[in-house]
């Protein structure tokens, strides 16, 4: 069998509590043990009032339903209550620094927040007529114009949803230029050893097959390993830059002319646009198609998973497959062309229903303006600073992965002076968030073991890094002194302690079951 | 800059810790001929003011929804949120959260998803729903192509009443991953074309009802004629509005359900961000795509929530995984379980019923000016009109958006003469006069 | 009991091997929480992929040592996974195979070569 050796561990560790004071109700402090939506309100309760309706259903026969919908409903102050509860059991950027490497959790700017819920943005309708709605698309044509200007690309595909979407987006191009060219027979695809797991997954979801390249000791693509793979079957390589350990791929513009030597096609994952931004061109490196998420360099909010954006810059000789819809200069004003066909007819498809997350477009465009070239210059400078910072402190205790040379926007530290404490890195992430930290991302990137990799972000000032360097240092000096208890029950402060993910998973529950008592009679007394 | 605490001073001090003597000695890994020196072509920095006035002049150049008669739906619907949804989803730490890979900090997004999947089941009439996709479009290809993977069949049929981007979006997806798809031409009752096409290759047929053209349809005899040919049946909502007064498609034997979630909640964006809702039978689970939340215990025993049976996802299964979908709508689907709290039951089923009552006086006010087309329907209906692409421009004069015309969804289908108008709560009797007489001017009827 | 190199074991009685995963596999996985076994009637080869074996956080393919058919699969693993942790080389079993090629149990390692591959890891 297959086995990976990075798993980490799943059951929650018992161990003793602090202090050993509990509450009598469940509640901790302010905290309180908040039951679900369904245990607390009831069938025939609403927080919303209407008019009755004046004409019945009568007309729908037996299509109308019959049986209860099984919903719960609360009243607006139970609602507040119920959620604002919930919300204090979260992390969140605006509590503190949130060091996921690779996701680039930076402040979000309020600002963006106002803008994009502008009834001329927030209340329109994506098929009303294009003539009631140029000043969207023309936000959505600066928006172009600044991708294209900060990626040195000529064309952009703004629907792509989010980054992996985008990589799809991105990846159906490659493939409808090889088949247009006659080259549908290259169907592999080579992508690093460290990649993000969307990589992989997109290019199996195209029908391709993936190969994985070889890393160097220190930490980049290994140019005589990609040499020896690239043929005449190969579509396209997938490579992140900066890539996964954080660090910037020193020969990236060789790796390009490999892969253009080869027939192939570059698709750079822009995941770590951030450290960048401003100062490097990626059309410079030789990259054909990049997405970039929104949500990340251009600080569109995270929402807790989502929704993002993930608008694909292609180059000359991928942008004619580029999907619809697209908008051009007419003689009404700007159009949208939402049809692969006549003029269009390269355009391999259409990646969504409408013409993407305009509500995002807002966001990031309000974040372009607001920094400038000359801010967004100083983003990727104060990202790659931080992180350099970060690492230089901590290096005191903890073992970078990397040693040598700066790292870009991210930090990558390995377990090696976890040796023979009997602590792991989960337990240590685990710990930190006693310390009031969302942990880092761990256990990625997977050739790295028990990796941590540590993403501050530019909106960190030097005070808070500070704290957590200090919280961090103090941690390993614990965890080196032999207090193992600390971390291995860990979180003990938190608003759970650690869950059971093996018990989630043996025996699914992903739905709360009504009973009786909780759902409606059939038909409706209200009705 | 108002957004970068660092200062002249920090710099200087930090890059002394680090022990370099500038910034670019951090950036010496990128080829030399890759360094930008000079600024970018773009404007310069600008203050809080400035990009207000900037944004505010380019939305005063958009005419909204909420502006005068309106009329659009065909997939997206404009609907009234209560005020209390936006302050919720703005609370810092649902806003600025990550995903929630560290169930001890996010337990607030895990039970809100826990409670989400519950609302969606319940809504489709099944037994599993995951933590959502990007969009109704892009669950439908998702539903598609994990029918490929339960049967291990590859030809998918779409029906003529599926919206035309779903179709075009399915087909480009689930096409690239290797399926066979048979796209039935637009008709406004295409339902019945479906069963003919069923066959032993057949991993899932897809109906939509209410349909693209309004239509409500009963697909129980499609769901049987697809379980006996060992397919699965899809059903695509559009409107998840009329899940509080339609027969659910569970109850009518759906396998998986997929639905644009963005009229509960969510405002209209202009197309994005909106929310996909995807559910199946219990017995599919491990088939689905996407996020999913589940009940577990922690170490004190108190029950809680943890992102589960994540095996299926892209960041362990990496190319075997079942989809590549990483960020989903997180925070609109928080929007959608505030909203739908606060209907509840009762008020969903009121909110329907409104919205269908609304849409009758719609179809009572055209009868007799235009042919209405759509015989059963919800808060949607098709009426004939001569060029409709050419009457809602001309009704713009009037003040009045007047719809959808088909030709806009899909120029190809021979269907330029077909408008589709939708009602809902927000729609007034006085929007409806003021359409009756712009068209009745129109038409010079 | 034979085994191989990615840690499955075979024990054949009467031309009909039974086939599962290594205490050392099962130690390594963590907490099994899903197995999927193949159909009886697949023809499989030795060296496919035949079963996937899941813990929380790993998804593991097991290739089939043997060639044959599969003419058993342990449904019992589908409501108690947790079986593969706690018996991983008796009930634990994943499938049986009947064999077209008898031979190729006897390239496959015995216990003392197993172990001794297990110090070399």
């Amino acid at each position: 069998m297959s086995m990976s050796s990075v798993g980490r561990p799943t059951q929650p560790n018992v161990g003793a509590s602090i202090g050993g004071h509990a509450s009598l109700t469940g509640g901790r402090g302010l905290l309180q043990d908040e039951p679900l939506l369904f245990e607390l309100g009831g069938w025939d309760k609403t927080g919303v009032d209407f008019d009755a309706a004046e004409h019945d259903a009568s007309d729908l026969g037996d299509l109308v339903r019959s049986r209860p919908i099984g919903l719960s409903g609360l009243s607006e102050p139970e609602t507040m209550r119920h959620y604002v509860r919930l919300s204090q059991k979260n992390h969140a950027i605006d509590l503190a620094l949130y060091p996921l490497g690779s996701c680039t959790m930076k402040h979000n700017p309020r600002l963006n927040e106002k803008m994009a819920r502008l009834s001329g943005f927030a209340d329109l309708h994506p098929l009303q007529p294009m003539s009631t709605t140029q000043g969207a698309l023309e936000l959505m044509d600066r928006l172009a114009h600044w991708l294209k200007t900060l990626t040195g690309m000529p064309a952009v595909a703004l629907t792509p949803k989010a980054g992996a979407h985008g990589e799809l987006c991105g990846l159906l191009c490659i493939r409808a230029a090889h088949e247009a060219a006659g080259h549908g027979h290259r169907r592999r695809v080579l992508v690093p050893t460290s990649a993000h797991g969307t990589n992989p997954a997109t290019a199996a979801f195209v029908g391709y097959s993936v190969q994985e390249i070889a890393q160097t000791a220190d930490g980049r693509v290994d140019l005589s390993d990609l040499a020896a793979k690239l043929g005449p079957d190969v579509a396209a390589i997938m490579v992140t830059n900066p890539n996964t350990c954080g660090l910037f791929e020193r020969d990236v513009i060789e790796i390009a002319r490999l892969t253009h030597e080869a027939g192939a096609y570059f698709y750079c994952d822009g995941a770590n646009f951030n450290a960048i931004v401003g100062r490097v061109r990626p059309g410079d490196l030789g990259v054909d198609a990049m997405h970039i998420n929104l949500h990340k360099t251009f600080s569109t909010p995270h929402g807790g998973g989502g929704p993002g954006a993930g608008p694909v810059v292609l180059s000359k000789a991928l942008a004619p497959f580029a999907p619809a819809p697209w908008i051009v200069h007419g003689s009404q004003g700007l159009e949208l062309v939402e049809e692969t066909k006549a003029e269009a007819a390269q355009a391999f498809g259409r990646m969504c229903a409408f013409q993407g997350q305009m509500g995002m477009f807002v966001r990031a465009y309000a974040y372009m303006r607001s920094h400038g070239s000359d801010g967004l210059r100083q983003v990727a400078e104060d990202a790659v600073l931080n992180a350099n910072y970060v690492k230089a402190v901590l290096s005191a205790q903890m073992t970078p992965a990397f040693p040598d040379g700066p790292c870009m926007h991210e930090a990558l530290f390995s377990d090696a002076w976890l040796d023979d404490t009997g602590v792991t890195t989960l337990d240590f992430a685990k710990a930190m968030i006693d310390e009031g930290f969302h942990p880092m991302t761990m256990y990625f990137p997977l050739v790295v073991h028990g990796a941590m990799l540590i993403e501050p972000t530019e909106t960190e000032s030097k005070r808070e890094l500070d704290r957590f360097c200090g919280a961090l240092l103090a941690l390993a000096k614990a965890a080196k002194a032999g207090d193992v208890d600390r971390f291995k029950g860990a979180p003990y402060l938190a608003p759970m302690r650690r869950l059971d993910e093996t018990l989630a998973a043996r025996k699914p529950k992903l739905t709360w079951r009504p009973d009786d008592s909780t759902v409606a009679p059939t038909p409706l007394a209200a009705e | 800059m108002r957004y970068l605490p660092l200062t002249p001073d920090d710099r200087t001090q930090m890059l002394g810790t680090i022990g370099v003597p500038d910034i670019d000695a951090l950036f010496k890994d990128v080829p030399t001929a890759a360094r930008k020196t000079e600024l970018f072509e773009l404007p310069r920095r600008a203050g809080e003011l400035e990009v207000e006035r900037e944004l505010g002049k380019l939305a005063a150049m958009n005419r909204p929804a909420g502006a005068g008669p309106f009329f659009c739906g065909a997939g997206a619907y404009r609907h009234h949120v209560p005020a209390s949804v936006d302050h919720i989803i703005q609370r810092s730490e649902f806003l600025t959260s990550y995903t929630p890979y560290q169930p001890e900090i996010a337990q607030g997004t895990l039970q809100v998803l826990f409670e989400f999947q519950t609302q969606v089941a319940a809504l489709t009439g099944l037994e599993v729903a995951n933590a959502s996709m990007y969009d109704g479009s892009t669950a439908c290809a998702e539903a598609v192509i994990m029918s490929q993977r339960v049967t291990r069949r590859e030809k998918a049929i779409l029906s003529g009443g599926l919206h035309p981007h779903y179709a075009a979006t399915t087909q480009t997806i689930a096409h690239a991953e290797g399926m066979k798809i048979v796209r039935q031409a637009g008709a406004i009752d295409a339902e019945a074309a479906v069963i003919a096409a069923i066959d032993a290759q057949t991993a899932c047929v897809v109906v939509q009802t209410p349909n693209v053209f309004g239509v409500v349809t009963d697909v129980t005899k499609i769901a049987e004629a697809a379980h006996v040919a060992g397919a699965l049946l899809i059903v695509v909502t559009t409107e998840a509005v009329s899940f509080g007064l339609l027969k659910s498609p569970g109850e009518m034997g759906a396998d998986i359900a997929v639905a644009e979630g963005q009229s509960i909640g969510n405002a209209l964006n202009y197309g994005g961000p909106y929310i996909g809702l995807l559910a199946a039978r219990e017995k599919l689970v491990r088939q689905m795509p996407g996020r999913l939340c589940g009940e577990t215990v922690d170490a004190d025993g108190r029950r809680g929530y943890v992102l589960t049976l994540s095996t299926r996802e892209q960041h362990i299964r990496r190319e075997k995984a079942t989809s590549n979908i990483c960020t989903n709508s997180g925070l609109c689907a928080l929007a959608f379980t505030v909203h739908l709290s606060l209907l509840g039951e009762v008020g969903l089923r009121q909110l329907a019923a409104l919205n269908h009552s609304r849409a009758r006086e719609l179809k009572d006010a055209l009868d007799g000016i235009v042919e209405v087309l759509t015989p059963r329907f919800f808060n949607e209906i098709a009426v004939r009109v001569p060029d409709a692409a050419n009457v809602v421009e001309a009704l713009l004069a009037d003040g009045i958006i007047a719809g959808v015309p088909y030709s806009r969804l899909d120029p190809h289908a021979g269907l330029d003469d077909v408008l589709l108008l939708a009602a809902t709560e927000t729609t007034t009797s006085d929007d409806i006069a003021a359409l009756v007489a712009a068209l009745k001017g129109r038409l010079g009827r | 009991m034979r085994f191989t190199k990615d840690h499955e074991w075979v024990e054949v009685d009467d031309n009909i091997a039974t086939v599962g995963i290594t205490a050392y596999a099962a130690e390594q996985l963590g907490d099994v929480v899903f197995v999927e076994t193949p159909d009886v009637g697949k023809a499989v080869k030795a060296g496919d992929g035949f079963a996937v074996v899941e813990s929380v956080k790993a998804a593991s393919d097991v290739y089939a040592p043997v060639s044959g058919e599969v003419v058993e699969a342990n449904g019992a693993l589908g409501d108690a996974p947790d079986t593969v942790n706690a018996e991983p080389e008796a009930a634990g079993w994943f499938a049986k195979v009947r064999l077209s090629n008898p031979a190729e149990v006897e390239a496959l390692m015995d216990r003392p070569a197993y172990e001794a591959y297990l110090q070399t890891l």
